[in-house]
């Protein structure tokens, strides 16, 4: 509490109440309204940005669960409850598309984020020669478009592509072959692009990890006589947890949801065989004759398994 | 004194370094080579720069509405950069200077947004945005992506080392809430709003599924849709496809190249 000042005294006690009382009540009021003023400000500061997130996300989330719970075609549709859900367990379609979408994320993300930690932990070498031209070149690709690298792709493995070109050149092979319509390959083919695109972005944030660990660490264990390899495993690996966490969940997020290389790469094909969950449901609604209560049940089943799969790789990196 | 074992190391180090830039540029170098080729000698594998890129040009000219393209993925990239931006930061400045337990609270349940995959929230998106007429239109082309957690975490983050005093100097001083953020917030922390401003623009230009729905009618087709279109035929005009490819990649691979530091800061972010 502030000490009353005498000259207040007088104009005070005209009020009837005693002095100190009467100006500690004035100074709490003035520092209230400022208070509130403030607090009004930030409200307004955070509130649109909020309001579209609530609208155009979670709104849409509640809107698609009571759609997923609706069958029929265009917009004539009525209540079913879960039927479109039971659907799910016996249509082909959707079944190849999770195993496609699982094998993608099976073999690529783990391919990609090793790869991205070994070139990470090369670039944060204090006396690699040339840094800065290799590591614009190793973040090059994460400057184009997800399409512009699908058509590339597309192009260098068509029938008449480059990689037949050389292939048969090399005498590899006798004669041409056809990449994209081979499930195999073409399963190869879309991983070779992804992975293209998104290794350097994730030796992005590696490095950005690396930078963090004091060089201090490693010459202490050099000094202890930790080999390169040792001091990888022990040191480098544990302290990155956090950063190889977040991008273990971006990549699986991103695999989930992969659409963009798959639609203009194989479109999907050789028949159902590189489908992924995304372009299902764009197909459910906006190339078949639409279907938009199933194809929310398709979009919730991709929601649960970023859930869960989140929740795992959370619980995993909790224990290692 | 290195021993040998250090030596071939690092000298295996450079190999694989070599390589893997190798691979990472290459697609990119074919790209702009091709556009200067004619479609068959592509196919037969030439790599050098070749003196069909006029002629390609004029093929495009003549056959797609590129300039209409890039005009539409301009504007929407643009419109879409600066209202995301804007939004974004108040946000994160007012979840950072104004900071009480309730708006963390908000916080934590916009973070919960980063986990909605967009396939999910895209029938519904398309049916709200269809009932209020905003089909093809550049603004039902941005609103979904204005408002993301990750940048007004981006924003929040970067405000923790933002001055207090400041701004108790700049209240001093009769500035109004407002015109602190303005005036003397988005100066002094123009760094950040670089590199969070090139991060969204790359993301927009190359956005593709949401406009694939969204803009239905050709006049407002942007770069990724009129591009993947070039492939639908029987034969594909290479030359033609690198060309339009080169153009729709080269704006987004300039701003990598000229402004490469803010891209590193943007991509990571929040994560510090």
């Amino acid at each position: 509490m502030p000490p009353v000042p005498e000259t207040d005294t007088g104009v005070l006690s005209a009020s009837g109440l005693p002095d100190s009382l009467r100006y500690t009540g004035n100074i709490m009021a003035g520092k209230k309204t400022l208070e509130t003023t403030y607090k009004n400000a930030g409200w307004r500061f955070v509130m649109p940005a909020a309001l579209f997130i609530f609208v155009l996300s979670f709104y849409p989330m509640v809107q698609a669960f009571f759609l997923s719970l609706q069958s029929g075609l265009a917009n004539n549709l009525h209540f079913s409850g879960l039927r479109n859900y039971i659907r799910l367990f016996q249509d082909e379609k959707f079944l190849a598309a999770v195993r496609n979408v699982f094998i993608y994320l099976v073999f690529q993300v783990p391919v990609m984020l090793f790869l991205a930690l070994i070139l990470a932990s090369i670039l944060n070498d204090k006396k690699l020669k040339c840094k800065g031209l290799f590591r614009t070149m190793v973040f090059l690709p994460c400057a184009t478009a997800l399409v512009s690298s699908a058509l590339i792709f597309k192009s260098i493995f068509a029938l008449d592509g480059l990689a037949n070109t050389w292939l048969m050149g090399l005498g590899i092979l006798a004669e041409p072959k056809n990449w994209l319509q081979d499930p195999v390959w073409a399963r190869i083919i879309i991983i070779l692009t992804v992975t293209w695109r998104w290794t350097g972005y994730n030796t992005v944030f590696f490095l950005a990890g690396l930078q963090n660990i004091e060089t201090s660490v490693y010459e202490a264990a050099r000094i202890d006589g930790a080999s390169p390899s040792q001091s990888f495993f022990k040191i480098t690996l544990p302290l990155l947890k956090p950063v190889i966490l977040l991008t273990a969940i971006m990549s699986t997020n991103g695999t989930l949801q992969l659409f963009d290389e798959v639609q203009n790469i194989t479109a999907g094909g050789p028949g159902n065989e590189t489908l992924t969950i995304s372009q299902y449901i764009y197909r459910l609604s906006f190339v078949y004759n639409p279907q938009f209560g199933y194809a929310a049940a398709v979009s919730y089943t991709i929601l649960i398994m970023v859930a869960i799969l989140a929740f795992v790789q959370i619980k995993i990196g909790d224990k290692a | 004194m290195k021993t040998k074992g250090e030596i071939t190391t690092v000298s295996l180090e450079y190999i694989f370094l070599v390589v893997v830039c190798l691979l990472s540029v290459f697609p990119f170098y074919w790209m702009l080579v091709a556009a200067t080729n004619e479609s068959s000698e592509i196919m037969r594998g030439k790599l050098t720069i070749g003196t069909y890129l006029i002629s390609n040009i004029k093929t495009m000219l003549s056959t797609v509405r590129m300039g209409r393209a890039f005009w539409n993925s301009l504007r929407t990239t643009v419109c879409g950069t600066v209202l995301s931006i804007f939004v974004c930061s108040l946000a994160g400045y007012g979840f950072q200077i104004y900071r009480d337990k309730q708006k963390d609270m908000l916080m934590n349940v916009l973070l919960l947004s980063m986990m909605i995959p967009f396939a999910s929230v895209m029938v519904p998106l398309f049916k709200m945005f269809s009932t209020v007429h905003l089909l093809d239109s550049t603004l039902g082309f941005i609103l979904p992506s204005v408002s993301t957690a990750f940048l007004i975490l981006f924003f929040r983050q970067n405000s923790m080392s933002f001055p207090l005093e400041t701004i108790q100097a700049a209240r001093v001083d009769g500035l109004n809430e407002f015109q602190i953020y303005a005036r003397v917030y988005v100066p002094i922390m123009a760094p950040t709003f670089a590199a969070a401003a090139i991060v969204t623009f790359m993301g927009t230009w190359n956005s593709y599924m949401w406009p694939l729905i969204v803009m239905q009618s050709q006049k407002m087709q942007t770069l990724p849709l009129l591009v993947t279109g070039l492939t639908a035929g029987y034969t594909t005009d290479y030359g033609l496809l690198m060309l339009c490819v080169s153009i729709m990649t080269l704006p987004t691979v300039l701003l990598f190249f000229t402004q490469q530091k803010h891209f590193v800061e943007g991509v990571v972010g929040s994560v510090k």
